[in-house]
């Protein structure tokens, strides 16, 4: 993993840091259950503040990210890992949320809501069901 | 967790009748680094000694490891558990690297020989050079590893790079990151490197005339202020420094800056009722923060 830091930017470090270990998960640099360089290691071959590295593995753990066992580390976890899941639900929420709210701003009631987000889901299932048929 | 190892309230202290401190307020958590900044004769200098009891204040109280600061015997307690790194760096000069350790030792009960074998192995320091063939950053790196295997849990350095190589820097902000990693001390240093202060610490304070201007998490104030940049057809109008949440206000021709935190969408929403031709919101560095705080306007 190659982590570059900008401390002169206006981006908050952690958020820097946060982006960079998140990147090196999508590209497969690290991978589910391999473990992170600990705080202490990061802290020093980067010269940066240890309570800012400890922050960003909080938060990528609040996102599901990365697991802390504690007295071992910092792993990277599981795509099933269960605040991963949590992450997720969260965020489709917001989604939905929104869309909702548009819905209800075309004077949809509770009802006439449910349908639709019914029918589109169902037809997502089918779109999914016959794309699995063909390959 | 959050104890505040050092806290100043309303800190005051005249020479002769000239303010240099007007009410100073400081609080720095256990486990923190702080860079402390300021122009010169903002007041760094005599808030380090008031700290370290070497000046005592007009007005205000100090407190250290929770602990009120009131009297000469409470100072001496507090002193014995804070290390100092000053400019003037008082060592003595008949002896060597080696000689000025073995000497140091046995005033501290609790002296760390792990500690002071980590330090001379990070800073190369030459055991058998006399301390006036040290160089500046060596010297400096000597009184940090004295003061750190003496086991102090805070740390008060008055401009611990100022004239130092980068590579010597480096070292010397290594060990600083190495020392808070331990969660065993806590740093409060002056500082005039926004470089050094953006890479390290994880607080800061920037005083200004007597008073802190800014004090917080660096993280924290990147997230919170923002530059805002309007361009309109002729002159800003005179409404735009009416709005409430602004902290400073540059004007140029057609344009205007305003450096903003807090509630900024609000603030956003209202510059875009005056009709400005373009918005654009930027994040703010620590330049910024400290240049637009100590200038004025």
């Amino acid at each position: 993993m190659n982590l570059r830091i900008n401390f002169s930017s206006g981006v908050p470090i952690y958020l820097q840091l946060m982006e960079q270990i998140k990147h090196a998960v999508e590209t497969g640099a690290i991978r589910a259950g391999e473990q992170l360089p600990t705080i202490r290691k990061i802290a020093e071959e980067l010269t940066m503040n240890p309570n800012t590295v400890a922050r960003a593995y909080r938060a990528l753990e609040r996102e599901g990210i990365v697991e802390v066992r504690h007295g071992l580390g910092v792993f990277v976890a599981g795509p099933q890992s269960s605040a991963a899941k949590t992450a997720e639900i969260r965020k489709a929420g917001e989604v939905l949320r929104s869309a909702m709210e548009k819905g209800m701003a075309l004077d949809l009631s509770e009802s006439e809501l449910r349908r639709v987000f019914e029918e589109e889901l169902s037809r997502l299932q089918e779109k999914a069901a016959t794309t699995k048929r063909q390959t | 967790m959050n104890e505040q190892l050092i806290e100043t309230h309303g800190l005051s202290k005249s020479y002769r009748g000239t303010p240099a401190l007007r009410g100073l307020n400081l609080a720095v958590p256990r486990g923190s680094i702080c860079g402390f900044l300021g122009r010169n004769g903002a007041g760094k200098t005599t808030t380090l000694k008031l700290l370290l009891g070497m000046l005592r204040p007009d007005a205000g109280e100090i407190r250290l490891f929770g602990e009120a600061v009131e009297t000469e015997a409470s100072s001496i307690a507090a002193r014995r558990r804070i290390g100092f790194v000053s400019e003037d760096k008082e060592l003595y000069p008949f002896m060597n690297v080696g000689q000025t350790i073995r000497f140091t030792r046995p005033f501290f009960p609790g002296w760390r020989r792990d500690l002071e074998e980590r330090y001379l192995e990070l800073f190369r320091l030459p055991l058998g050079k006399a301390v006036p063939k040290l160089s500046k950053g060596m010297r400096t790196q000597l009184m940090l590893l004295l003061a750190m295997a003496r086991g102090a849990e805070l740390l008060l350095m008055d401009e611990p790079t100022s004239g130092l190589d980068p590579a010597m820097t480096e070292d010397i902000l290594r060990a600083l990151a190495d020392s808070a990693a331990s969660g065993e001390t806590t740093i409060f240093f002056s500082s005039h490197q926004l470089a050094e202060v953006e890479q390290i610490c994880d607080r800061v304070c920037i005083i200004d005339e007597g008073q802190a201007v800014i004090d917080g998490e660096l993280d924290e104030l990147k997230s919170q202020y923002r530059r805002i940049l309007l361009v309109f057809d002729g002159l800003p109008p005179r409404e735009l420094s009416g709005l409430t949440g602004i902290d400073h206000l540059r004007q140029r021709g057609r344009t205007a800056s305003l450096l903003a935190h807090g509630d900024v969408d609000t603030l956003v929403e209202h510059a875009r009722s005056l009709g400005p031709n373009s918005v654009e919101v930027r994040p703010v560095t620590l330049k910024e923060l400290f240049l637009d705080h100590v200038r004025g306007e």
